[in-house]
């Protein structure tokens, strides 16, 4: 009998390694070129960024979409169509699993830093982000939707000051005349963009880190100059679109690992 | 016929157990009673937080509501939850300080109640001291500076009442009084206060309209450049006007009370209290934790030019090197003017929340 048992389970494991689709868990880190950013460097480490401030960080909060595996044998495409906001200090959401299964094989992996538009405009909203610390949604008059990042701290400037800043991505929002008000929109450009993580062979229970190197965000192709650029950044276009670009350089593919069962 | 008695008596057990069993099963079920939530919230933000084990029933709220306004949780029969929230406060006190049974004035303003079932991350209180509504019913009894009780006491006062054992029997379905059945009933009532049909809301829900000024005041509390109220409080598409979180936000250079810091123990978040919900600003003077600005003109100066550098303050606060953003006094004028439509009179009035 328990011979028979025995049996029966390795068949089943065998039967889940050729037919049953699998689950990918994504691991978010975070780092300063390349040292950890860890809780209690919240407030107290300070960072020199490319332009040479020191800063201390005080939030890393960003928003995740469309996690999506792209065949390399088919090119068969597996889009989670889902999103996630990464509370980087409070180490929630860190960990996320994409509603989606795929079958075993190599892909290439990618998602969206942020909403496109599709998902940005979305009718009604996302309850979940609208009630969020800190409120994640974006008023009208900049065009609405949602946040994609939230960096906060401070830096000393050119005075030896220490002061403030918010370095919030949103889409890039052009107005006629500034301060935004009604009818002062003139152009909305969907500043979202894909990360290519590269080729991942997918196999049961593996976790895929995603890590993101907070410091390319002040560093290429724009050096970021906190003096001129450290708060009221959601309405300066300019600064949505040199974001845009240096976010191309932040999020690589780190380690993967896989469970033993 | 020995063998048929023991099957008889066996059987007779086996009912017995499966009476007794079915008696525990049946338990004492209250009349369910729905939250009358607005539209807007019901489109926009997260249902209400309500805890398995304490559903919101009629009985419930109604012995809930008896509670709240009863001075017979303090020692000396002297002060009821409702004498320093007040209905005609929003649920607040107008005093700086509520003053408790020995006449001692406590040292944070009595924050207003509203809405409070959708403090998705239930940390209560200007310090977030309490991980739930209930949780937070059962300090203010024993408080010495505040009802002076003890819990013990309390249950027996209530155990010889006339009127509340059956009361409780009709919200639990027991007469035995105790305090997690009072904090339930309390915490059911005031998970009704909700507060969601001010002039802004109507404006919102296209059956009102704002004046110039007021809509002007709205392009102020939206813009960075100005207001930028909205990382903290919400906008109109995150209706509670609150994020329930926890900000310093640049009261004073040396911090004496570490709120939050104080029940974390952690020094990064010394002198960081709890966001308060714009709601109701017409009825909750004074403002602030320590309720030191008694007029909303006060307030909206605070964040214009009296912002004060700290170790913890918030990094949303701006220019506070030359004391906040110096809006021009139309500027001011005008947000005062938006802020006051969030106010809503019927909140104050509605007969299901008074005495």
């Amino acid at each position: 009998m328990a011979f028979l048992a025995i049996a029966a389970c390795n068949s089943d494991d065998d039967n889940n390694t050729l037919q049953e689709n699998v689950n990918v868990v994504f691991n978010f880190t975070q780092n300063w070129n390349g040292d950890e950013i860890k809780n209690s460097d919240y407030q107290t480490t300070a960072y020199v960024n490319a332009n040479g401030e020191s800063i201390t960080l005080s939030k890393i909060n960003y928003l995740v979409s469309d996690i999506t595996f792209t065949s390399t044998e088919d090119g068969t495409v597996y889009n989670s169509e889902d999103y996630n906001l990464v509370l980087a200090r409070e180490g929630e959401n860190v960990t996320f699993l994409p509603n989606i299964k795929i079958p075993q094989g190599n892909y290439t992996v990618s998602f969206t830093f942020g909403f496109d538009d599709e998902d940005n405009d979305k009718e009604n909203g996302y309850p979940d982000l609208n009630s969020q610390d800190g409120f994640w949604n974006v008023p009208a008059p900049l065009g609405g939707g949602y946040h994609f990042q939230r960096i906060e701290g401070t830096y000393v400037n050119n005075n030896s000051e220490t002061t403030n800043f918010q370095f919030h991505t949103v889409r890039a929002n052009k107005h006629t005349t500034l301060p935004p008000g009604s009818g002062t929109l003139e152009e909305l450009r969907d500043t979202s963009f894909k990360v290519n993580l590269g080729e991942v062979t997918i196999r049961n229970n593996m976790t895929v880190e995603v890590k993101a190197n907070i410091a390319e965000w002040f560093k290429n192709p724009v050096t970021w100059n906190l003096n001129t650029r450290y708060q009221v950044l959601m309405p300066n276009f300019q600064a949505q679109l040199d974001m845009n670009a240096n976010g191309a350089s932040v999020f690589s593919l780190g380690e993967i690992t896989q469970q033993e069962l | 016929m020995r063998k048929a008695c023991c099957i008889f008596f066996v059987t007779l057990f086996l009912l017995s157990c499966s009476s007794e069993n079915k008696n525990d099963e049946d338990e004492y079920t209250a009349t369910p009673l729905a939250l009358n939530i607005p539209a807007l919230f019901e489109t926009s933000i997260l249902p209400p937080v309500i805890p398995a084990d304490n559903p919101q029933t009629v009985e419930g709220v109604a012995l809930g509501k008896k509670l709240f306004f009863d001075s017979i949780l303090s020692r000396d029969n002297t002060l009821a939850c409702g004498d320093c929230h007040r209905p005609e406060n929003a649920f607040s006190d107008p005093r700086q300080f509520s003053v408790g049974i020995i006449g001692e004035e406590g040292f944070r303003n009595s924050m207003p109640l509203q809405n409070l079932a959708f403090n998705f991350r239930e940390k209560f209180n200007w310090d977030g001291s309490a991980n739930s509504l209930e949780d937070q019913m059962f300090e203010p009894v024993t408080n010495p500076i505040e009802m002076n009780n003890t819990w013990p006491n309390v249950e027996s006062t209530l155990q010889q009442n006339n009127e509340y054992p059956q009361l409780f029997e009709n919200a639990f379905g027991t007469t035995v009084i105790d305090s997690t059945l009072v904090t339930k009933a309390i915490s059911q009532f005031v998970r009704t206060l909700i507060s969601g049909n001010s002039k802004f809301d109507k404006f919102v829900n296209d059956s009102g309209t704002l004046t110039p000024q007021e809509e002007n005041g709205l392009n102020v509390f939206l813009d960075e450049s100005r207001g930028d109220c909205f990382h903290c409080h919400g906008l109109p598409s995150s209706p509670l006007w609150t994020d329930n979180a926890f900000h310093n936000n640049g009261l004073d250079a040396t911090i004496t009370d570490r709120g939050l810091g104080n029940v974390t123990g952690d020094p990064r978040e010394f002198g960081l209290f709890k966001s308060p919900s714009l709601r109701n600003l017409a009825y909750t003077a004074p403002y602030m934790h320590d309720g030191r600005f008694t007029t909303l003109e006060e307030v909206i100066n605070h964040y214009s030019e009296g912002l004060v550098f700290s170790e913890t303050i918030d990094p949303l606060m701006k220019a506070v090197n030359q004391g906040g953003v110096q809006l021009t006094e139309s500027d001011k004028a005008d947000l005062k003017a938006f802020l006051l439509t969030l106010s809503e009179p019927e909140f104050t009035t509605n007969p299901d929340f008074q005495k």
